[in-house]
């Protein structure tokens, strides 16, 4: 619905983009002059600091006892990179199954992942803790990351609904050449899909990259931590917050999100569109 | 339940091609065992860490069980202690009130966002991003720090709000205000659902609002006659899920007040949480867990059946549902 506006259309449109914008990133831009501010300073309502904190950088990098941040950086790119690696493959094998294939009961399960898209996780926690406990996988990564390799319902439904975009004509003229079915999957519907697939690399990333609750559950020893879990014990393991380091690096934790959303725009965009619309 | 799968995959078989015609070819396509083989990741998955889990839990519902010693049934103790526990009907309470104020909201601000965000003027798209960071940030605990110290009592809201008249105090510590914090950081980060919503305003035919306009319809009445009814299924969409996903709410609640003050933002899952992991009584909490997949199952029948009455659906052919 692009309309065409007058000059007093655009003015008004653009005070209003304006003013909201600012509200909204307002908290964000606090939180970077406040990560260069003393702790005094912080209560005070000035946007940035008088003397820039530079070193509440470091400070706070190497600020937990035995490891710095660098140690849970790499935990957290350990366990977020496999389990995305194990989503994206997974799903797109899943999904192709059931884009493209008939087989019984395909509609039957198709609904089955469909609802369990809206299953709340609540009522899988306790017997799936009961389970990893029973396997000694508690304080492993296994828990976080063995069941990625199921693909993901929200990640299967993102692709299946991509996929049926693709015209089937390809398929057939590649089963008439003789094709196998991985041979068609491989070969002709996965460079077709790539929007897709990166839409469900972003998510899986971006996602596993905040998770809190399951490591909080499962990772035990603080060697095993990851970021979340290291800037909890920040906040508890110093006895007056250090509030100006703290907030250094969760603004750290964050970027590499964001930073992968500006590079990826539009495929987050019509990643989350596709799902919204045509679900 | 066939009738919200049958709703779910109606649009989506809309937008491919008609189904009918390509039955009669895709006896190519029948491939049992190849089928079975390419979602089996996916149907092991399921049935070991997400069907067996839940009927599992089910039973562990009836059930005194510690996680250090096998569980011993106890029938339906569980569920009479529920009910007569205070403690669970503040954290229904709380959970409902966030729930019933939060969604809504959140909607409603995206839509206005998302309606905004659909105007042609220059730089939309920095506007667009400044709108969608606080959603891309996301539930993660870096935020929840950030919110802390916003709200506490030194914080720049504070500051804010003396600009008002309004008396400053420490919104995370107080009962009254506490849980509204919580409310007002999830509306912050309404930009995935601004997104969905800006996709689907963008696919309604401009010629819809010509037309009316040639009609002389003012843009109020185009906005309840046009806008609202074409974007009904996107509205339910977020409905729906906005509502299945708060009902789960944990990590603010946890790291901004963890419950408190007096228990006034402990929600369901926090709730659960404690009781499961804080004392060990993993028993009660599968017959918590087991009630939250009932009310939510119920909250989402609820909107799939009353959606017949106000979600438009229009087909290929142009029929409406």
């Amino acid at each position: 619905m692009k309309k065409e506006l007058d000059f007093k259309g655009k003015l008004l449109t653009h005070a209003l983009l304006i003013a909201v914008s600012i509200m909204m990133i307002y908290p964000v831009v606090w939180w970077f002059g406040a990560s260069f501010k003393t702790t005094q300073e912080i209560g005070l309502p000035t946007l940035f600091p008088s003397k820039w904190m530079w070193e509440n950088y470091p400070d706070g990098w190497n600020a937990l006892p035995k490891y710095t941040f660098t140690y849970f950086y790499i935990n957290s790119i350990k366990v977020n990179v496999t389990a995305t690696i194990l989503h994206v493959v997974a799903a797109s094998l899943v999904a192709f199954g059931f884009a493209r294939l008939t087989f019984p009961l395909k509609n039957f399960w198709f609904s089955i992942l469909l609802m369990t898209i809206m299953l709340p996780s609540q009522v899988t926690l306790i017997p799936q803790y009961s389970m990893f406990h029973s396997f000694n996988w508690v304080n492993t990564y296994l828990p976080l990351v063995v069941p990625a390799a199921m693909g993901g319902a929200f990640f299967i439904f993102l692709i299946v609904q991509f996929i049926r975009s693709i015209p089937r004509e390809l398929d057939e003229s590649a089963k008439i050449d003789g094709c196998s079915w991985f041979g068609i999957y491989w070969r002709i519907i996965m460079p077709l899909t790539k929007p897709a697939l990166v839409s469900a690399t972003i998510f899986s990333f971006i996602w596993g990259w905040d998770d809190y609750f399951s490591p909080l559950i499962y990772l035990n020893s603080v060697d095993k931590y990851t970021i979340p879990l290291a800037l909890r014990m920040f906040i508890d393991t110093q006895s007056a917050v250090a509030w100006g380091q703290l907030l250094a690096m969760s603004l750290l934790s964050i970027t590499p999100p964001v930073l992968i959303f500006f590079l990826a725009q539009k495929h987050f965009v019509e990643g989350i569109a596709t799902t919204g619309l045509k679900g | 339940m066939n009738n919200q799968t049958a709703a779910a995959n109606a649009p989506a078989a809309a937008t491919s091609k008609p189904k009918s015609s390509l039955r009669h070819s895709l006896s190519r396509w029948n491939a049992p065992f190849a089928g079975y083989l390419f979602i089996a990741p996916w149907l092991i998955g399921f049935l070991v860490l997400q069907l067996w889990p839940i009927i599992q839990s089910f039973y562990l519902s009836f059930t005194e069980y510690s996680l250090l010693d096998p569980p011993r049934w106890i029938g339906t103790k569980n569920f009479e202690s529920i009910a007569h526990d205070r403690l669970f009907f503040n954290s229904l309470k709380v959970t409902f009130t966030y729930v019933l104020t939060s969604v809504p909201l959140k909607l409603a601000s995206a839509l206005a966002a998302a309606m905004l965000l659909n105007r042609a003027v220059r730089g939309i798209a920095f506007y667009r991003t400044a709108m969608y960071l606080p959603s891309l940030i996301g539930g993660s605990l870096a935020v929840a720090v950030l919110w802390k110290n916003i709200f506490g009592i030194d914080g720049f809201i504070n500051k804010l709000v003396i600009l008002f008249g309004v008396m400053p105090k420490n919104w995370i510590g107080t009962p009254e205000t506490a849980l509204w914090t919580l409310v007002v950081l999830t509306c912050w980060q309404f930009g995935s659902a601004m997104i969905i919503f800006l996709a689907g305003l963008k696919s309604i035919p401009n010629e819809l609002y010509e037309a009316s306009s040639v009609d002389g319809a003012s843009k109020p009445r185009q906005f309840f006659m046009i806008t609202l009814p074409m974007l009904s299924p996107v509205i339910l969409f977020n409905l729906i899920m906005g509502i299945i996903n708060s009902f789960q709410m944990f990590t603010s609640a946890f790291i901004i007040t963890n419950g408190g003050p007096i228990n006034s933002t402990e929600v369901y899952a926090l709730f659960l949480y404690k009781k499961a992991f804080g004392s060990l009584e993993m028993g009660y909490a599968s017959a918590l867990a087991w009630i939250l997949l009932v009310i939510v199952g119920i909250a989402t029948l609820f909107n799939f059946i009353a959606s017949k009455y106000w979600v438009f659906y229009e087909s290929e052919t142009g029929a409406g549902k």
